[in-house]
């Protein structure tokens, strides 16, 4: 069952409508490797494997009677756990929603159903997805399946590690500030960040409501083209997605580009840079030159400005959005007779001391109830994001902070607009580094805002920007090459990134079963 | 240091959370070190800059007034915490219950 594993999505889709494989077998291999594997590397909230063999079922039977079928029918896929989906769980890792059943599937999830793809399961993430670790999930730790010790990259940590487990062929994540690219990178996949309007938003958790897209994990970029494909499209229920037609991704993916001008930063080769990531990229700028690619040089020069702008306006929007949480319309709620209890004797202690001032002050039931819901609801990164923002909007500090950071940002727009000008993909590293060790950065949160440097940029300005993988570090660990391309022009960028994974050969397998034998 | 535990306390009232003495300590050192770090934005000149709210900016959106299918009322409070057969229920907002 191994080899029916290594295939891609696009070769299994060819297997299955053949009838050389059936969608039964193919999820029960997913299934059989989950169950060898998850354990250690725990990818998966949650898997439905009654329904997705249900479901696989009936597409065989479907199948052998000639009825149509969508466009992934069989194909198993996983889902980040911050997408609705009719009566499943969708926790967005987090204590907050723990028993949260949506009563409604977001856009991708129906369009996935109607695609007749396999929902195979639920991903984890950073708590509502903020973090670039998939450590502030408020369940399991996701381990890197090149490496036990190692993070898996955040927040679509699941989606990432499971795609590269062989667990599934096809996952999708949500890439706020980098959390697709980031993960796939760090783990050796594909991910895509479309462009901001290009999928629909509708039933995913609102984290930044200006920065959130969704979008494809996958081992292949045809693959990744594949799901975009059937993920992206205008709905009415999403105001923000725009009235485009989705071009056939999947169809014209291997379809080399003539004449493909790449646009190299001078800026990205900064001290925080390791020197193995900056050989890879380097050695892929070569590689896109033996394909007959003219390389040149262009500036960003406000990407410096990136991570202070973004760490202002992703928990500006993040505390908006995360006012909904408040103990009453859905989610946790505190109990609330030892809040009513331990309130009276904070207030009896008040009157014996005769403290007038913290008398006044003292919250009423109803704020104590928001107040202590959403403390022991929240994890400590998603508290941190939340006083970050209020912070940032608060009277006195809304202009430095966050008016400031959006005429940032507007800057940072600009140049990726000169810069397009002249070239038709920027290229460049995804991560200053490869994976680090679980821990290593959990209590520094400046060092892993600093992470993201080189992804940020994409969803501040807008555009679509893929990870795809470009080397190895001598400790063994996947290393992952950038490419952006101005909003909407997806076709461009997969293309751009088919030709380089075409003319190389870093699609590998994670030695799993060498990390176990080397474990203590 | 950029901000006070004074005001940390204050800014946990208003984002709705309640902090213990600890957290709060740790929310000082920690915040203060990402505000400082934000500092950096002051050497950008953006004079004259409109400020970009979004990525994609276009016109309000509209659709046709018309009603459309919508939550029923027992779906819509079917995740409440607390709830009776009509209403969420919260702690009283005014007096004693």
């Amino acid at each position: 069952m191994t080899d029916l594993l290594e295939h891609t999505a696009a070769e299994l889709l060819e297997l299955l409508n053949s009838g050389q494989v059936r969608a039964v077998e193919l999820v029960q291999a997913c299934l059989d490797q989950i169950a060898r594997w998850d354990g250690l590397v725990g990818a998966f909230l949650q898997v439905g494997a009654e329904a997705a063999l249900a479901q696989a079922a009936q597409i065989d039977r479907r199948r052998q009677v000639g009825e149509p079928v969508g466009p992934l029918a069989g194909l198993p896929v996983a889902i980040k756990d911050n997408l609705c989906t009719l009566n499943v769980p969708t926790t967005c890792a987090s204590r907050m929603l723990a028993d949260f059943r949506p009563p409604y599937d977001a856009t991708v999830v129906q369009r996935l159903k109607q695609a007749d793809a396999i929902l195979l399961g639920r991903t984890n993430m950073d708590e509502f997805a903020m973090g670039g670790s998939t450590e502030t999930s408020a369940f399991q730790k996701t381990r890197n399946p090149w490496d036990f010790e190692r993070i898996p990259g955040g927040s679509s940590g699941g989606s990432a590690a499971c795609v590269a487990a062989r667990m599934t062929p096809l996952s999708v994540g949500t890439d706020t500030g980098g959390s697709i690219r980031q993960p796939a990178a760090l783990c050796g996949v594909v991910g895509l960040k479309p462009t901001y309007g290009r999928v629909s938003r509708y039933g995913l958790v609102a984290f930044a409501s200006s920065l959130d897209q969704i979008g494809p994990l996958a081992r292949t970029v045809e693959d990744a083209a594949l799901l975009l494909e059937v993920l992206a499209g205008h709905d009415p229920k999403d105001s923000t997605s725009v009235p485009r037609p989705v071009p056939p991704y999947s169809k014209t993916v291997g379809e080399k580009l003539q004449g493909l001008r790449i646009g190299v930063v001078p800026e990205h080769y900064t001290e925080g840079l390791d020197e193995e990531v900056a050989q890879a990229v380097q050695e892929a700028v070569r590689v896109y030159r033996s394909l007959g690619a003219t390389i040149r040089e262009v500036h960003l020069p406000h990407s410096k400005y990136a991570v202070a702008a973004y760490y202002i306006i992703a928990p500006s929007e993040a505390s908006s959005n995360l006012a909904r949480y408040d103990g009453v319309h859905f989610g946790y709620r505190t109990p609330e007779q030892a809040m009513r209890a331990q309130l009276e004797a904070e207030e009896a202690l008040l009157r014996r001391t005769g403290n007038q001032t913290a008398l006044e002050e003292l919250d009423t039931p109803l704020v104590r109830m928001f107040r202590q819901t959403r403390s022991e609801g929240f994890g400590a990164e998603v508290k941190r994001r939340i006083m970050l923002g209020t912070y940032a909007l608060s009277a006195g500090y809304y202009e430095a902070y966050y008016l400031k950071a959006l005429k940032v940002r507007r800057l940072i727009r600009q140049d990726f607009d000169q810069a397009f000008q002249e070239v038709d993909v920027i290229l460049g590293p995804v991560t200053p580094s490869p994976a680090f060790r679980l821990g290593e950065k959990i209590d520094d949160p400046l060092a892993m805002y600093l992470f993201d440097l080189y992804t940020v940029v994409t969803n501040l300005a807008g555009i679509c920007g893929v990870s795809i993988p470009c080397g190895f570090s001598r400790l063994g660990l996947p290393i992952g090459l950038h490419l952006q391309a101005p909003a909407f022009e997806e076709d461009r960028l997969l293309r751009a990134a088919a030709m380089f994974q075409q003319a190389t050969d870093w699609r590998r397998r994670p030695p799993l079963e060498k990390l176990v034998a080397r474990r203590p | 240091m950029a901000i006070s535990r004074e005001e940390v306390q204050k800014v946990a009232l208003l984002g709705r959370l309640l902090l213990d003495p600890q957290e709060v300590d740790i929310m000082t050192t920690q915040l203060g070190r990402v505000l400082d770090y934000m500092a950096l934005l002051r050497e950008v000149d953006t004079e004259g800059v409109q400020p970009m709210a979004h990525a994609v900016e276009m016109a309000n959106v509209f659709r046709e007034d018309r009603a459309e299918p919508s939550l029923s009322r027992e779906l819509a409070l079917a995740n409440a915490p607390h709830r009776d057969e009509e209403c969420y229920r919260v702690p009283a907002v005014l007096g004693e219950v």
